[in-house]
This record gives structure tokens, C-alpha cells and sequence, in this order.
């Protein structure tokens, strides 16, 4: 053990979290008018009184939403929230009717985020484990470097199209992109170019065709074998089931894998 | 393809004394001595040494020499060894050349040019081996004044972590270094009453007990960053860059990803663990502040957060970003800084002397009336505690020490860290090369330099007259120039010697 | 002559280092509208500046003077407002002068004085050149010759309001609620040195072009070395000020359209330019041959404006956020999504434009209010005079 009687221990000491078992219990926030710590603040209030549900209206921009929970409390968010959406969050379940910002589920550990609209860039950076269901487009850099360790291995869907560098140095987890026509085209004036650039794990599902040059060079590309044939069937099926939507169209068949040749991309580079 | 490089080390055994207890042909990873049993004879494959000298030091019988290859082409000033050796490398490889440790080129060492004072006659000296003489250091952010004014930083977000030696463990990342070297620096730490930093590759499940006196990094690759991770620590660093390799991201081969480091870092065995040159959350100012508040979000509030960056041009302007972006503490990595694997090309060329970098900083947080704001930390190739003391005077609340660590565990600075055979057992992750350092060993070893080093620091305190690193800090007037030109002077703060 | 540079870069960076927010709104009807929304939209994103800048433009605020150059004037001494004045009379004939109207606003700390002049140039001064020319000369003149004058904006029927504060305040402190325009951009700034200097806030302009922009300019040096080569005299030492420069030389001073400069500061990839077919593809590598000085590079968004068009535009790899919106006749550019959606929850658009591609707005051309057409497309002509190094 340590022996450091020198040490500051009141300000290095954990404070051991006195938070009861969560409940069913329904709490609501008007986010109106609060700047988000006030609003984190009194998120961290309701769970520790007790609260198993939270809802929050009104959000216009706030940060940091759902942050530093880690259980699996559910949220619903009404409104728009703001970057790092439960960024380092830890089995949070948080559905948002709206869209989301930048740096959704940022270096999120597990849990599961359903947004009921577009999301900004780098969803998942870094992400680790859980699931993101978005229904509609996403920005720029999408699980950039996303990776999977042991039984954790996050799953990233898309409703439409993710803009240029989705899966740049994706180390694992999966992505699957449904591919479904874009709410506005002007977010697509290209098609989307350096997908999987840098990829060396994981995998991404893509309904649909690509030319060559709109992958990095690492990737390979194959038809999803029977077990992911399966899996995307799942992930059909829940997304039609979170955004209420038939999706006849969509079968597994349609998907392409686009796969990491190399688990050592830059293995070349170097004269040793 | 025939190898044109010619041997840098020449390995000479005396006949004489070699009793062939074959111990040099056991110690060298890089397999340089072979044994012939049937004819007893011992050969040396020069070209795989690389000079740690390992088998040197433990030949029982002092057989073994082991030095620069003597043999020289046309001397040539403009085209020296290297230059020739480097472009050949590259035209058999085809790649960018590799390396570890600090820049060896003879890059002007600011801390060789500038002399210390002490007290004569008008004040006294203090003698530090019988008055007190306090090195106790706060990192964190300071109020303004103990009754805050409006849009200032309250107290009660202004958590500080303290040290007894303005001496930290600077970022070495488990996967970069072994288990075993972590492990000591951790014991170091903790004993001492300073810290050790994680790196950017996770807190090992064996050192969890060690977070109190830990500064946890998050880095690009968010390697093993959860939690419990950001909340087991005494600082959480945002690492944007450094020293060694300014602007590039890091690389840590797949064969290097062995179980337990791929369990640190939480990602699968036998991958690349590659670190994005930029964190990606992280395009500005304004994205920096965002970070830094997720993180004392995440932190409650209850952790310093530390933002390292490399020494560049313009370290100043950002350096008072970072610390109006919310850093509490920030740390500048000049270009000696060390690293486990760089390009060489970037570890030799990219980048400033901290000297200058630290200089520049701290005179700016002050014209800007925001140092109290935030501790600074200089990092980057100290080699004796007169450097730290000198950059102490300059500016700095405390110093990262990386390379005099290493060494003090064994390295020889051979520079092969990245080839993941380190023969000193610290930079490696081969089982049979790093239980070569013993944990125990290791830890005493810098225990001792700590201590050797904190008071070489009070002995020169109490020359000068004064009892609490406080009054160095920032005291420029302790330091004198001695050939240095106007402008390196001005930047430094510092008045020539005589003046 | 005055040094600007010590004013606005204090320490001699290599430039001035910041951050920040940008929100901008076009009725593309051109009718006049309040800003309200816009401080609302600029103040939700407080968290990405810093309060030591705050900035404005606004177009269509002086229709009673529509004909006249609007010259906003910041003093940091009585006596320079004397020396300008003379200066100006002797070249301008002046149809009104005054104070920009302020309210006592407490966040506000030691403001300059800021007039506005409402002028033509005279016969006889200058006149071998344009009328946008002579303004240009007395702007540089002003700036760079009278101690402790600043000029903010210069444009017709358009100002610019600016300060060392957060925009709320800053709008409040120039009761910018009183003001009905049918173009408003807004800046939240986030310098690293509090040596804020009230010039040095965005937005940036030369005539009735302005800048706001966010992000750092990598490419910055050679930039300003281009544009030096140009006549260009960067006193500012900030990367809007080059951003503003490199409009005003390819839309105004060598007639490009704006879809043209859009694709010279943040042109497609070589990669993607081999795909193209002809006669794009040639078109794009004669761009990228001449004017490689001018890309800019690094992480940026920006909103250029000018009288009847707004351009958003983003670097080529879509380094800093840029979204946009279009609710009824407002089109709206903003870092952030929810600034829009807080104050237009109804939008009948929203879209985030892939890196390089420009967000255009216009205001429709039957509009009434728009005083100065858009630009006309290259002619022959102009095309030859490009061809000739392009200098005017
Ligand atoms: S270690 Fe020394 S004594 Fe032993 S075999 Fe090698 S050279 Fe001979
Ligand atoms: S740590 Fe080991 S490999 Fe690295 S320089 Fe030191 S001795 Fe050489």
C-alpha cells in the first residue's frame, strides 16, 4: 500500500458516492434559462434523491449532459443539446427528441444514446463500449477512433449517411449506416470521401455501394458473412422499433462490409 | 538486399579474462553475442549492438569494451557519420527513420549559460542541513485573493495537489515503459511525496493504489480513459503534445500490444495503439476549454486539469489560452524532451528550448496578470537539479523528470526504446527482459536521486539567502547570463553576469 | 505613423491567437429586421469565448443615407476625433455626423468614443480612381496615420459594432435593439491575451465587406505575404484581417464570383479535382496554380458579407463547426445548431455543409431595401486583366 503521510489526502480522497439504487422514479427539469452546470447540478441532485427517469425540456445547447452518470438512469431530452452529449458516460440510457451537436458519447464507456434527429461530428470519438442509434445524418469524423476491449464493443448506427472521415482510425466496434435518404441533400453536396481512412478495427456496414476512392486504403471490402447477416437484422429491427419506423426496404442483403486489411496500417512506415 | 550501414560499435573481449560464463550472450537482446560451443569460442555480431552497455557493466570480469566504431570515411564537416548513415537507412527501408530518448544534437543548453547567486555579506546564507528549508509546492489554480472578486475563480474550484520537491515523474506511458518501471516510479512517487504520470496508456490494475500520487493522462487515443480512471488520480492532464515530437500523434506497434498492456489500454491484444496527432475534440482555443471543462465535469470539479503541450513558437499566446480556456495547471515540453518512439527527424528539428519556451511563458501569464491562474510545469531533458533550479528562477513551479528517472533505473540513454528491446528491462515488454528491473531496486535507486536532488536544491536556496522555494520562483534576479546574445537575454528575463 | 500592430498584437506574436463563436442571419426578403434573435443565438454560445470580444455587422441600418459611405470611427482620445474630422473634411464632403448612441452598460469598461460620418468623396481629391478606392486610401489613412483612431466600418447603408466585452453586452451598450437590419453577423471572441483592444474585435471590414471568423489560419504567413505583394498592409496581424483582404482582392478588386473565391480559399483535393470532368478539372488546377498563395489553411469558419449576400464558408476538411438553418425568409449560419434552434424552433432547413462547401445567401432581387446590387459576373474584360496578373 502507499505510504505517503505528505500526501493531501482530503483532496485526493474519492468521495464515496452516496447514491441510492435507482428507481423508476420520473423526475423533470425545465433547461430553460440554466448554463449547464447549474443543469448538471441539478441532474446530480435528482439521481441522488432518487430518481431512476429524467426528463428535460427546453435544452438549448447545454454541455455535458449526462456526463458523469454512471448507471443506468434513463433520460429523455427534448430540445437541442449541446457538445459532449454524456461524454465519459457510463450506462446511461438517453434518448433525445432533437437533434444533437458535436461529440456525442465522446469516450463513452457503455450504456445507450438514441437520438431522434441528426447528429454534429465526432460521435463516439473514442468510444468504447454501448450503442448510438441516430435517425438521420451525422457530421464529419464519425467514431473517429472507436475501439472495443473484451466484452465491450460499441455499435454506432446511422439512419442516413455520415459526412467525410466516418471510421477514421477506427480500431474496433461497428458502424452501420442504413443509408436512407438525407433529410437535407445540402449536407451531402459530395459523396462522402475517406471512410475507415486509418481503420485497423472493427467493422462497418454500409447499405449500399461505394466507389473505391471514397474508403481510405486500408479498407477492405466483403459481404457481411451469415452471424452479421444476423446481426444487422437486429439493428433493422431496433431502428425501426426506437424512431417508429417500417423499414421494408432495408434488408440485410443490401449491406457491404467494409473491414480493416491491416491490424498494423503503418507497419511500413517506419526504418527501424 | 546487402546492408551498406557499417557497424556503429566495435565490441572488444580480452581473451585474457573472459571466463565464458557467456553472461553478455544472455543479457543482449539484440542477440550481438553468439556462442559456438564447439569450438568455445565467443563472436560479436557488431552490427546488431547498439551500445547500451549492458554486457559491459555485467561481465563478471570486466572482459568486455564496447565503443564507437572508429572507422572513418572522408572526414567531411557538412556530411558527417549520421547524415551518410541516415540517407543509406532510408534507402534500404524506404521509411521514415525511428528513435527514442531525448535530442542528441548539440542544440545550445540556455541552462550551461546561466549562473546562480548567493548570498555574501549583505544577507546571510542559510545552512540547509540544520535550518529548515521548505520545497513543499501547491499545483493547481490560485484565487485571485482570498476574498474573489466577480468572474474570478472561486476558491472552492481551485483544488490543489501537493508536493514535498518541485520534482515530478514526467509521462511515461505502460506499453512505452514496463510494468516493473512504473511500478518503481509509482513507489518513488508515493514515498517521496510527488507524482508520477501515467502517460497516455492507462493506469495498470497493479498501481490502482497508486492514483492518489498519480497524474492520469488523457490523451488523443483516450486509452483506457474512463471514470474511474479520471476520478483514481491527483491531476487529469490533457496531453496535446510533446517535446520529442511536437504536432505528431503516437504509435505504439501492435506487437508491443501484449496482454496486459492491452488490457491497460483497453483495446484488443496485438493491435496498433495509435494516438491522432490532434485529439480530435480538439481543433482550437474554444475546444481545449471544452475538454477541460468535460473533464471537471466529469471530476466533479475535485481534479487540477493539466494541459502539457510542446515548446513551440508561439507557446506563449497559447499558453495564456490554455489558461483562460480553464487549465489549472500547464505543462511545456521543450525540445529535449524524451520519448519512447519518434520520428527523428521531428525529435531533432521540430520545436524550442524550454529554457526559452519557459521564459517566454511565465513573463507572459504575468504581463497578462493570469499566472497565479495556473501552476507551470517545465519538462524536457533536465539533467541535474541546477537545470531545475535555474527553471525554477525562470518561472517554474515544478519540473517533470523523465530521462534522469530512466537513468536512474539503468537506461544509457542507447536511444532503441522503440524497438521494444530495452536490455535495462524499462522500455520493453518481452517478460524475460523486464523482470530484469527489480521493482525494489528501481525504486530506491530514485527515491535516492529525489532526495540527492532536493537537497542540492536547498543547498543552493540556502546560498541565496532563503528558506522556501516560493522566493526562487520566478526570482529572475538569482539568475545571470554568460555569452549570450541581447535578444536570447531579453527573452530570458535575465540580466547579463557583471550587470 | 501609428503603430497598430502594438495595439492589437501587444506582444508580437506571429498573430493574434483566438478562438469563438459566430452566428450570422439574412432575411433573404430584405426586409429589415431586429436583431433581438441574433444576441439571443450568440449569447447561447458563451461558453466558446471569452468575454474579451464581442462584435456586430449590420446591414440596411442608415436608408435616409443609402448613397453615402458610413464611416464608424472609434477614438481612444478626444483630440484624434479633431484630426480625423480635419482630415476627412478636407476630402469628404460630409452630409451628417454624430455619436453613435450608447447606453450606460455596466460590463463596459473604459469605451472608446465612437462617431459615425456619413460622406462622399469631393471632386477634385483623388480623382483617377474609384470613389471605393478614395475611401479605401482614407480608411488606411486614418488607421495607420492618426494616433488613437480606428476606423470600424466604411460600407454604405451598413455598420459594424465592436467591443471588448460579450456580444450581449456589446449590443447592449450600442442599443444595437434600436437598430432594423435585413443582414446581421455576430461574433463571440476568444483571444488568448486580455490586452483586448476594441479594434481588434470581430467583425472585420473594408467597405461594406466583412468578415467574422473562427478558428486559426495555418497558412496565415504566406497569406499576408501574398497579399502584401498586393498592397495590403496587414496591420492587424489577425487571420480575419487576411480573410477580409483576400475578398476584397478577388471579389472586388479582380471581380471573381463569389462561388469562384469560395473554391480559391478552400479548393477540392487534388484527388477529387482528377475526378472531375472537364472543363472543371482544368478550370480547378488553373485555380489552384494561380492562386495557391491564397488557400487558406488550417481550421476555419468564417461568414463573409457584403450588401445583398452572405457567404459561410469552412475549411476543406471541416476542421471547425458551421451549421445553417432556413426558417420562413431568415437563412441563419451558426457554430452551434441549437443558437438557431433557440430562436427559430420551426425551421423549414437544416443542413451542415461538408467542408469547402459554401453556404450562399442572397437576398431575392425584387427586394427594395438592397442598395448595392451584387457584383457583376466576370466579364471578357475582367478575365484578360486576370490573365495580366490581376492587379487593378
Ligand atoms: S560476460 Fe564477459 S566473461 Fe562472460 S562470456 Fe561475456 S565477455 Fe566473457
Ligand atoms: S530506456 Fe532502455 S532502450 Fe531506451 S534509451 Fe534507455 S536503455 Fe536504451
Amino acid at each position: 500500500m502507499i505510504s505517503n503521510p505528505n500526501m493531501d489526502i482530503d483532496n485526493l480522497e474519492l468521495e464515496t458516492r452516496n447514491l441510492k439504487p435507482p428507481t423508476a422514479r420520473l423526475a423533470r427539469v425545465d433547461a430553460r434559462g440554466l448554463d449547464y452546470r447549474e443543469l448538471n447540478r441539478r441532474v446530480d441532485e435528482l439521481l441522488a434523491s432518487g430518481a431512476g427517469e429524467i426528463e428535460i425540456r427546453g435544452v438549448h445547447g447545454q454541455r455535458y449532459i449526462a456526463s458523469r452518470v454512471r448507471r443506468p438512469v434513463s433520460f429523455r431530452i427534448h430540445g437541442t443539446p449541446g457538445n459532449d452529449l454524456a461524454a465519459f458516460s457510463d450506462g446511461v440510457r438517453l434518448e433525445v427528441f432533437g437533434d444533437a451537436q458535436d461529440g456525442v458519447g465522446n469516450t463513452m464507456n457503455s450504456g445507450e444514446i438514441i437520438i431522434h434527429g441528426r447528429a454534429g461530428d465526432i460521435v463516439g470519438m473514442g468510444m468504447r463500449g454501448g450503442r448510438i442509434f441516430i435517425r438521420d445524418e451525422v457530421g464529419y469524423r464519425t467514431a473517429i477512433h472507436m475501439k472495443e476491449y473484451g466484452e465491450q464493443r460499441p455499435v454506432i448506427v446511422i439512419g442516413v449517411m455520415g459526412q467525410d472521415f466516418l471510421g477514421e482510425y477506427m480500431a474496433g466496434g461497428v458502424v452501420v449506416i442504413l443509408n436512407l435518404p438525407p433529410r437535407n441533400p445540402k449536407s451531402f453536396s459530395r459523396p462522402p470521401a475517406f471512410i475507415g481512412t486509418g481503420i485497423h478495427g472493427g467493422k462497418i456496414f454500409f447499405r449500399g455501394k461505394l466507389e473505391p476512392y471514397q474508403t481510405g486504403k486500408e479498407v477492405g471490402f466483403d459481404r457481411p458473412d451469415e452471424k452479421e447477416m444476423e446481426f444487422l437484422s437486429g439493428i433493422i429491427r431496433d431502428y425501426s422499433n426506437y424512431f417508429g419506423l417500417n423499414l421494408a426496404q432495408v434488408v440485410p442483403d443490401d449491406f457491404i462490409k467494409l473491414y480493416p486489411k491491416h491490424l498494423r496500417p503503418y507497419g511500413r512506415l517506419y526504418a527501424y | 538486399m546487402k546492408s551498406y550501414l557499417p557497424p556503429e560499435f566495435i565490441v572488444e573481449r580480452r581473451e585474457d579474462r573472459c571466463i565464458r560464463c557467456l553472461t553478455c550472450v544472455r543479457q543482449c537482446g539484440f542477440e550481438t553475442h553468439v556462442y559456438d560451443a564447439e569450438e568455445n569460442s565467443l563472436l560479436s555480431r557488431e552490427e546488431l549492438c547498439v551500445g547500451c552497455l549492458r554486457c559491459v557493466t555485467l561481465c563478471p570480469t570486466r572482459a568486455l569494451t564496447v565503443r564507437t566504431n572508429p572507422s572513418e570515411s572522408r572526414p567531411n564537416a557538412n556530411w558527417t557519420r549520421e547524415h551518410l548513415r541516415d540517407v543509406c537507412r532510408q534507402a534500404e527501408s524506404g521509411g521514415v527513420i525511428l528513435t527514442g530518448s531525448g535530442n542528441d544534437k548539440p542544440i545550445r543548453s540556455y541552462w550551461d549559460h546561466l549562473f546562480l547567486n548567493a548570498s555574501q555579506v549583505t544577507n546571510p546564507s542559510i545552512d540547509p542541513l540544520r535550518e529548515p528549508m521548505e520545497l513543499r509546492t501547491y499545483l493547481g489554480r490560485k484565487p485571485d485573493a482570498l476574498e474573489p472578486g466577480e468572474g474570478r475563480a472561486r476558491e472552492s474550484e481551485c483544488p490543489n495537489v501537493r508536493i514535498e520537491t518541485p520534482l515530478l515523474f514526467s509521462a511515461m506511458s505502460f506499453g512505452a515503459i514496463s510494468l516493473q518501471a512504473m511500478q518503481s516510479l509509482a513507489r518513488a512517487a508515493s514515498e517521496y511525496g510527488t507524482l508520477f504520470n501515467t502517460g497516455e496508456g492507462g493506469l495498470p490494475a497493479e498501481l490502482v493504489d497508486y492514483g492518489k500520487v498519480a497524474i492520469v493522462q488523457c490523451a488523443s487515443g483516450r486509452f483506457g480513459v474512463n471514470w474511474e480512471y479520471l476520478n483514481n488520480s491527483a491531476i487529469v492532464e490533457i496531453k496535446i503534445g510533446q517535446g520529442a515530437k511536437p504536432g505528431i500523434g503516437g504509435h505504439l506497434p501492435g506487437e508491443k500490444v501484449l496482454a496486459k498492456v492491452a488490457e491497460t489500454r483497453m483495446i484488443p491484444v496485438g493491435t496498433d495503439a495509435l494516438s491522432p496527432a490532434p485529439q480530435h475534440d480538439i481543433y482550437s482555443i474554444e475546444d481545449l476549454s471544452m475538454l477541460i471543462y468535460a473533464l471537471k465535469e466529469a471530476t466533479s470539479y475535485r481534479k487540477p486539469i493539466s494541459v502539457k503541450i510542446a515548446a513551440v513558437h508561439n507557446a506563449a499566446a497559447i499558453a495564456s489560452g490554455m489558461v483562460r480556456a480553464g487549465a489549472d495547471m500547464i505543462v511545456i515540453d521543450g525540445i529535449r524532451g524524451g520519448t519512447g518512439a519518434a520520428p527523428k527527424l521531428i525529435r531533432d528539428h521540430v520545436g524550442i528550448p524550454i529554457e526559452l519556451a519557459l521564459a517566454a511563458v511565465d513573463t507572459r501569464l504575468r504581463e497578462e496578470g493570469i499566472r497565479n491562474w495556473a501552476s507551470l510545469v517545465a519538462a524536457g531533458g533536465f539533467r541535474s537539479a541546477a537545470d531545475v533550479i535555474k527553471a525554477i528562477a525562470l518561472g517554474a513551479d515544478a519540473v517533470y523528470l523523465g530521462t534522469a528517472a530512466l537513468v536512474a533505473m539503468g537506461c544509457t540513454i542507447c536511444q532503441k526504446c522503440y524497438t521494444g528491446i530495452c536490455n535495462w528491462g524499462i522500455c520493453t515488454n518481452r517478460p524475460e527482459l523486464a523482470k530484469r528491473l527489480n521493482p525494489d531496486v528501481a525504486a530506491r535507486r530514485l527515491v535516492k536521486l529525489l532526495r540527492g536532488w532536493s537537497l542540492d536544491i536547498k543547498e543552493i536556496l540556502g546560498g541565496m539567502g532563503v528558506n522556501a522555494i516560493e522566493s526562487l520562483r520566478g526570482n529572475r534576479l538569482q539568475l545571470r547570463g554568460v555569452g549570450l546574445e541581447e535578444w536570447e537575454l531579453r527573452v530570458l528575463g535575465v540580466k547579463g553576469a557583471g550587470e | 505613423m501609428k503603430n497598430l500592430r502594438s495595439l492589437n498584437n501587444p506582444y508580437r506574436d506571429d498573430k493574434v491567437f483566438e478562438g469563438c463563436a459566430i452566428f450570422a442571419l439574412l432575411n433573404q426578403a430584405g426586409r429589415n429586421v431586429s436583431g433581438e434573435p441574433v444576441f439571443r443565438a450568440i449569447s447561447n454560445m458563451r461558453n466558446r469565448g471569452n468575454g474579451l470580444g464581442g462584435g456586430f455587422a449590420v446591414y440596411g441600418i442608415y436608408p435616409e443615407y443609402a448613397e453615402h459611405y458610413a464611416l464608424q470611427v472609434m477614438f481612444d482620445d478626444p483630440l484624434a476625433r479633431e484630426e480625423v474630422e480635419s482630415y476627412l473634411k478636407g476630402r469628404f464632403e460630409v452630409a451628417d455626423e454624430e455619436e453613435v448612441p450608447t447606453r450606460k452598460t455596466q460590463a463596459v469598461i473604459h469605451p472608446p468614443q465612437v462617431f459615425r460620418y456619413f460622406l462622399k468623396p469631393r471632386a477634385g481629391w483623388m480623382d483617377d480612381v474609384t470613389e471605393d478606392e478614395r475611401v479605401i486610401r482614407a480608411v488606411m489613412d486614418i488607421n495607420i496615420g492618426i494616433k488613437d483612431a480606428f476606423v470600424f466600418s466604411s460600407g454604405k447603408n451598413m455598420g459594424v459594432f465592436k467591443g471588448v466585452g460579450h456580444p450581449e453586452t456589446i449590443a447592449e451598450y450600442f442599443r444595437l435593439d434600436e437598430y432594423r437590419g435585413y443582414l446581421w453577423t455576430a461574433h463571440s471572441r476568444f483571444p488568448t491575451n486580455s490586452r483586448a483592444w476594441w479594434g481588434g474585435a470581430h467583425p472585420f471590414s473594408i467597405l461594406d465587406w466583412t468578415v467574422i471568423h473562427n478558428g486559426e489560419i495555418s497558412s496565415y504567413g504566406i497569406n499576408r505575404r501574398y497579399l502584401e505583394m498586393h498592397g495590403y498592409a496587414c496591420t492587424l496581424e489577425t487571420d480575419t484581417e487576411v480573410l477580409a483582404y483576400i475578398v476584397d482582392l478577388l471579389a472586388r478588386r479582380q471581380r471573381l464570383p463569389m462561388s469562384l473565391v469560395t473554391k480559391i480559399m478552400a479548393p477540392p483535393l487534388w484527388e477529387e479535382i482528377e475526378r472531375m470532368k472537364e472543363p472543371e478539372r482544368s478550370e480547378l488546377i488553373k485555380l489552384r496554380q494561380i492562386y495557391s498563395s491564397l488557400l487558406v489553411n488550417g481550421p476555419f469558419a468564417c461568414v463573409i458579407a457584403h450588401h445583398g449576400e452572405m457567404i459561410g464558408l469552412n475549411d476543406r476538411i471541416r476542421l471547425r463547426p458551421m451549421t445553417a438553418g432556413i426558417g420562413g425568409e431568415n437563412l441563419y449560419i451558426s457554430s452551434e445548431e441549437a443558437s438557431i434552434r433557440l430562436v427559430c424552433p420551426e425551421l423549414d432547413e437544416f443542413w451542415s455543409p461538408q467542408g469547402g462547401d459554401p453556404i450562399v445567401g442572397r437576398v431575392k432581387p425584387e427586394s427594395p431595401e438592397i442598395f448595392e446590387p451584387a457584383r457583376p459576373e466576370v466579364s471578357d474584360e475582367d478575365r484578360a486583366g486576370l490573365k495580366a496578373g490581376g492587379r487593378v
